[in-house]
């Protein structure tokens, strides 16, 4: 805990971490409280003028072709968007770091055999195997959404971790504990895990963006998030329509989608940063 | 009974790839020592001799390719797991290097406690004061336990990690080059701890180094390898005064003395050092060997440690080995 | 004797944290003949290194050697060269070696390339003759079979022959002073040895002048014509060879002496200097000596001046008042 405190300390101190940590604070604050603050979009319905409004005082977004307040919309969406993200990317990483601890300890066989099955998943594209996946079954609830993503994302980070383990593994600290007795299980998690943290850490920032990315691709081609549940993705879609005439529609949660990614992008940096020249 | 001995101990490691198959690396052939409960015994040498093999692999930190070392007449290669473990409370190991040698996310009381956790040899509060009670022996400030690594220095690290090899009480410690990489006087402060703690816990220490006058201070028996084996063994005073194997006269001469009135006549080794995956036939130094008698022999027959005046020297022509003599100073 | 190099009053700056700076050399002052080893002896932290480094104006970016500071080569100013000028100086007139061999080479190109790199970016010569020299210099430096060597990559190499390649690229151009910045400390002793004998030779041969600087009381004492110890980014001590081993002043001087093991006489228990290292950001006021010197008094609440203690002897320490000089 101790690691993500300094990190983010260091990230705040450069204009560009700042502003992404800035960003993402407002945005998580704006998913949690925002939809409490605006009108529920579900329920926005004005049956009687059933059309799109351009952005004025009452809707600075506008309104969709049935009359839903866009802005509404995209605070929603930014709940969905943000708890995909996040779940899939908890998944991911503790998947990764579990094989790529395992991996890089053990050595090996073991070490082989995973590593093959790594290289093996990393040469499908990722998206194409989710449209597969996706395509089949009519609905898709959420969570098997997040699982999804979450299991098909550990790939790069395994190998991330196990690099990381390797150079820890020949570390004088590890041969000490080693010497003094320690269990494996002991290494791995106080010594090993401990210091792989900071790589991991950049991942998973980096990883969230991407998957943002992801779910609302996925969402653009009706395969992720399913209507009425808010997504950026899928408003993107639904505006494609209307382009022309009510390009509002799309624009806002296209920019949502490309504020978010550039944050985390931008404190993924930051974070890579701040781990890498601090030495021994 | 020697508290630890160690018969012909091999470390070869594995060289090339999947595919292209090299000759191993042959760091220790047939090592050979005891030492005794209370003394310390000097392993020295340099790079490439493999001392440092030789310290991992009896604290079985690497595994043997094959020999025997038993501690207090267990046999050490024998143990399973969790025999080991015990074992490791009573042989410790401090390392070289001050800045890769502790955890830099663990402070430094958790450091030190670490064994005692491991073992259980206390619980709550009296982790705490044992731990304070360490560090003051390895004179440090028992507030710093709540800091980091980072915050030190590397002799005051070096102190770190002998608290933390103390904390599970052993009786053997393997101390692998502990003072090289420290600045002169903080080197001299560590080597008065290690006598200190020596004397007041009987401790007993392989001392590898490369530093002859470094260990000279330390130890009463000094071991001389070249290309994984012992060249030459005794006692230190006498060692250091007649030398009896080539290899040892040269290292001798070559240490710098800070007396420019004493001017040593130099033997300077020619050649490189070779390389330990394609040691030479029979005696391994021959290739660089300055004594005049040597012949055919020490080419193809690779000699055997034997008592030669007061060490044992691994030196067909050991009794005729010429000595560094001492030049007069220059006006 | 001739004068090869003049440094006066040199100082170095870094940026600390709170914006203001610091001095990691502070006032250094030494002179160079044609011919003679001078020893900048000390431990961490003494800021000899930088003192080396700022001859060549290698200094890190964020350092700046401050206005005062003097750096004459013969009749040159090196501190005012910039551009084409400071280029030809550095390995034409001054050239350097550093501690650690491996990375002081450049792993993609054979030891031939580099060696003949530096002749070239000095002397006007044609590719084959560059190439021939740097034979010349490899068997200079003593290493088996130059002509089959210079296609050799530095990692083929070992420690004491990558060491060796670097004197000769230092060498190549010919220069009148040669920087050794610890060049041995990674080496084994018996190699450490063999360089020491080859920068002995060479040395001799050219009527180069020395800068060595080492931490290491022995190589001094057999090598080095004149001693500077530095401590707390200031000489401390300066004398002959001889004089400052028979008669060492200053009390850090006095400690570093009782805290090295000896290979030779009676074997006692190590004194060594009390406390540690000041860091630069944080200079004792006075004299900085004065947290770990047993001979300390209220006077050493000022910084003392080098003042003189014996034939081209002296120290920074204001005992050196109370003592009569020694003749």
């Amino acid at each position: 805990m101790r690691i993500i405190g300094e990190a983010l300390q260091t990230v705040w101190e450069t204009p560009r971490g700042r502003a992404g940590v800035m960003f993402l604070g407002f945005l998580v604050l704006l998913a949690l409280f925002g939809p409490l603050a605006l009108p529920d979009p579900a329920r926005q319905f004005d049956l009687d003028e059933l059309a799109a409004v351009s952005p004025s005082v009452d809707h600075p977004f506008g309104t969709d072709q049935l009359s839903r307040d866009v802005l509404s919309r995209v605070v929603s969406g930014a709940r969905i968007s943000l708890a995909v993200a996040a779940l899939a990317v908890a998944l991911s990483v503790t998947l990764g770091a579990g094989v790529g601890l395992i991996a890089g300890y053990w050595g090996g066989a073991v070490d082989a055999l995973l590593m093959r099955l790594v290289d093996g998943a990393l040469a499908i594209p990722r998206l194409f195997l989710l449209m597969l996946v996706l395509v089949v079954p009519d609905r898709v609830p959420l969570l098997a959404l997040v699982l999804m993503i979450g299991t098909t994302g550990w790939f790069a980070t395994s190998r991330l971790v196990r690099a990381e383990v390797l150079r820890l593994r020949e570390e004088t600290f590890v041969q000490a504990a080693e010497a003094l007795g320690a269990s494996r299980r002991r290494i791995i998690l106080r010594h090993l895990l401990v210091n792989a943290a900071g790589p991991l850490l950049v991942a998973a920032t980096l990883g969230v963006g991407d998957v943002i990315l992801l779910e609302s691709g996925l969402s653009f081609l009706g395969l992720g998030v399913q209507p009425p549940t808010p997504s950026w993705g899928g408003m993107i879609l639904d505006g494609r329509a209307a382009i022309e005439a009510a390009p509002w529609i799309s624009i806002f949660p296209g920019v949502a989608i490309v504020l978010t990614v550039l944050a985390t992008s931008l404190v993924g940096d930051a974070l890579r940063d701040a781990f890498d020249p601090r030495g021994a | 009974m020697p508290l630890v001995a160690v018969r012909n101990l091999v470390k070869h490691y594995p060289a090339g790839g999947l595919f292209a198959k090299a000759p191993p690396v042959r760091a220790v052939e047939q090592v050979s020592f005891d030492v005794e409960r209370g003394e310390t015994l000097a392993l020295v040498g340099e790079s490439g001799c493999g001392k440092s093999s030789v310290g991992r692999t009896i604290l079985r930190l690497q595994e043997p390719t094959s020999g025997r070392a038993t501690f207090d007449g267990i046999d050490i290669f024998a143990l399973d797991r969790k025999a080991l473990r015990r074992l490791r409370r009573r042989m410790q190991i401090i390392f070289q290097d001050p800045y890769g040698s502790l955890n830099p996310r663990m402070t430094i009381g958790a450091a030190v406690a670490e064994g005692i956790e491991i073992h259980g040899l206390a619980r709550g509060a009296e982790v705490g004061r044992r731990v304070s009670a360490l560090l003051e022996e390895v004179g440090l400030d028992p507030d710093y336990a709540r800091r980091y690594p980072h915050e030190f220095s590397g002799g005051q690290r070096q102190r770190i990690g002998i608290a933390r090899a103390l904390a599970v009480e052993p009786s053997f410690i393997v101390c692998d080059e502990p003072v090289s990489a420290l600045d002169v006087s903080v080197q001299a402060q560590v080597l008065n701890l290690l006598a200190d703690l020596q004397r007041d816990r009987g401790l007993s220490y392989l001392f590898i180094a490369h530093d002859l006058a470094v260990v000279r201070q330390i130890a009463r028996r000094i071991a001389v390898m070249y290309l994984g084996r012992i060249v030459e063994s005794g006692p230190t005073e006498p060692l250091l005064a007649s030398p009896r194997h080539p290899y040892t006269v040269a290292l001798l001469s070559a240490v710098p003395e800070p007396d420019p009135t004493r001017r040593r006549s130099r033997i300077v080794l020619s050649g490189d050092l070779p390389s330990p995956s394609a040691p030479p036939s029979g005696c391994p130094f021959h290739t660089r060997c300055f004594h005049p008698a040597r012949n055919e022999r020490c080419r193809t027959e690779l000699p055997q440690l034997r008592p030669v005046g007061a060490t044992m020297a691994a030196c067909h022509y050991a009794e005729s080995t010429p000595a560094a003599a001492p030049v007069a100073a220059t006006a | 004797m001739t004068r090869v190099l003049e440094v006066g009053n040199l100082r170095v700056s870094f940026p600390a944290r709170d914006g203001r700076r610091f001095f990691p050399v502070d006032g250094v002052s030494f002179t160079l003949d044609r011919g003679e080893t001078l020893a900048l002896v000390g431990e961490s932290g003494c800021g000899k290194s930088l003192t080396s480094l700022a001859l060549l104006q290698l200094v890190p970016a964020s350092g700046r050697v401050e206005p005062g500071s003097t750096i004459r080569l013969g009749d040159t100013d090196v501190l005012s060269l910039k551009g084409e000028a400071l280029r030809h100086i550095r390995g034409r007139r001054i050239g350097m070696i550093f501690q650690d061999p491996m990375t002081s080479l450049n792993p993609v190109f054979t030891v031939g390339d580099q060696i003949a790199e530096g002749v070239r970016a000095h002397l006007p010569v044609s590719r084959g003759e560059a190439r021939e020299r740097a034979r010349t210099l490899l068997q200079e430096v003593g290493i088996p079979d130059p002509a089959g060597r210079l296609d050799a990559y530095p990692h083929q190499l070992s420690g004491g022959m990558r060491q060796r390649v670097m004197i000769a690229i230092a060498l190549a151009a010919e220069p009148e002073i040669l920087v050794a910045d610890e060049p041995t400390t990674a080496l084994d002793v018996t190699v450490q040895a063999q360089i020491l004998e080859v920068l002995d030779q060479l040395r001799r041969a050219r009527g180069m002048a020395v800068l060595l600087i080492t931490h290491d009381l022995g190589i001094v004492a057999g090598r080095a014509d004149r001693v500077s110890v530095m401590y707390a980014g200031q000489i401390v001590e300066e004398a002959p060879t001889p004089e400052l081993f028979a008669h060492p002043s200053h009390p850090y001087t006095q400690g570093l002496f009782a805290s090295v093991p000896r290979i030779s006489g009676p074997v006692n228990r190590l004194t060594p200097i009390g406390g540690t290292v000041p860091a630069p950001t944080a200079w004792p006021t006075g004299c900085r000596f004065r947290p770990r010197c047993p001979q300390a008094f209220e006077k050493c609440q000022l910084p003392p001046e080098l003042l003189p203690v014996g034939p081209d002897h002296r120290m920074r320490c204001w005992l050196a008042e109370g003592r009569p000089f020694r003749d």
